[in-house]
């Protein structure tokens, strides 16, 4: 890193990913890195939380109290989100987009907590996209008649005539791209402002750094979140179609 | 002709540069959305959530072009894939 463009800073700055150990894995070198760990630590965090969040749950009274109230507010405003967007069908869709949520916040705004944020690694995001994609041409070949989606695809000219076939292809291929990019870019120039910050200012980065950490960790990590689920959900629903 | 790595870096730093020139174009499409919200808040000031949660969606999505090439520029300068 002797040719960085960091040269002004102290050598102890980085945003890579870095590897823990390596092991041999069918003859494939494989790395276990900072991600891993930060994704292990994310999801002891989030797993602990859900058992107490059902054990709490499991002898809950009717008249909520404390823990209890503030679980059945995050499952309320979770499942109010998806009934908004998706409607109708919005009832099997509750336990995905709300865990999807709660992992990408969390992985979110685990730079607070001194982690590299999982989100910074495209490896995490991208298969979060493949999901999103799976999901759209699962609900779409389950909703929609073979027909209309070839009609779909066809879209501004007639279906005899699949000229714009190619470029509705690339344009369906896209979204799960642009989907995880926008997570991913998001979250690593955040990561990257505030390793720049503490590198570059050493001392002078004492306590009013704290406003960017709100900025670009919680402000910036809960929008992509939204964004994420939002557009997820768009997206099936545009799947799912007009029928009633 | 062999160029020498010093060259090759001074040039990827001019490239992540232009890359970054990218940030415009959000820039424009967000104070736009912005600029709108506001105008429709002011005609209807009941609407303000539904109105900002969209305002807050159409702009994360309009930011995506300049990640892009936020994201060039941070290969160029990090990933340095024209050394290879």
């Amino acid at each position: 890193m002797e040719h960085g463009i960091l040269l002004s800073a102290s050598s102890d700055i980085d945003v890579m990913v870095h590897g823990v150990f390596k092991y041999s894995f069918f003859g494939h070198e494989v790395w276990i890195t900072t991600t891993h760990v930060c994704l292990m630590i994310v999801m002891i965090i989030l797993i602990s939380f859900s058992i107490v969040a059902g054990s709490v749950m499991r002898k809950g009274t009717e008249v909520p109290g404390g823990f209890q109230n503030v679980v059945e507010l995050i499952v309320e405003k979770l499942d109010g989100m998806v009934d908004m967007t998706i409607g109708k069908n919005a009832a099997k869709y509750y336990n995905y987009i709300g865990t999807v949520f709660i992992f990408i916040l969390f992985s979110n705004i685990s730079g607070l907590l001194g982690l590299r944020p999982p989100t910074a690694d495209y490896g995490v995001t991208f298969p979060l996209g493949v999901l999103t994609f799976i999901l759209i041409h699962y609900n779409q070949f389950k909703y929609q008649k073979p027909k209309d989606i070839w009609k779909d695809m066809c879209s501004p000219l007639p279906p005899w005539l699949p000229v714009w076939l190619p470029i509705n292809v690339i344009s369906e291929i896209a979204v799960p791209i642009s989907l995880s990019l926008r997570l991913f870019a998001n979250i690593l120039s955040g990561t990257i402002m505030m390793t720049l910050v503490y590198g570059l200012l050493g001392w002078i980065a004492a306590i009013w750094p704290a406003a960017l950490h709100v900025y670009f960790d919680l402000f910036s990590g809960a929008i992509q979140t939204y964004v994420f689920c939002m557009l997820t959900m768009t997206y099936i629903n545009n799947a799912i179609g007009e029928t009633e | 002709m062999e160029f020498n790595e010093s060259f090759i870096l001074g040039c990827s730093a001019i490239g992540a540069g232009l890359a970054v020139i990218a940030g415009i174009g959000p820039g424009v499409g967000q104070g736009i959305a912005a600029g709108h919200a506001a105008a429709a808040v002011g005609r209807n000031p009941g609407a303000k959530s539904a109105i900002t949660s969209t305002m807050l969606l159409g702009q994360a999505v309009a930011e995506t072009t300049g990640l892009y090439g936020l994201l060039i520029a941070i290969l160029l300068l990090f990933v340095k894939p024209l050394l290879w």
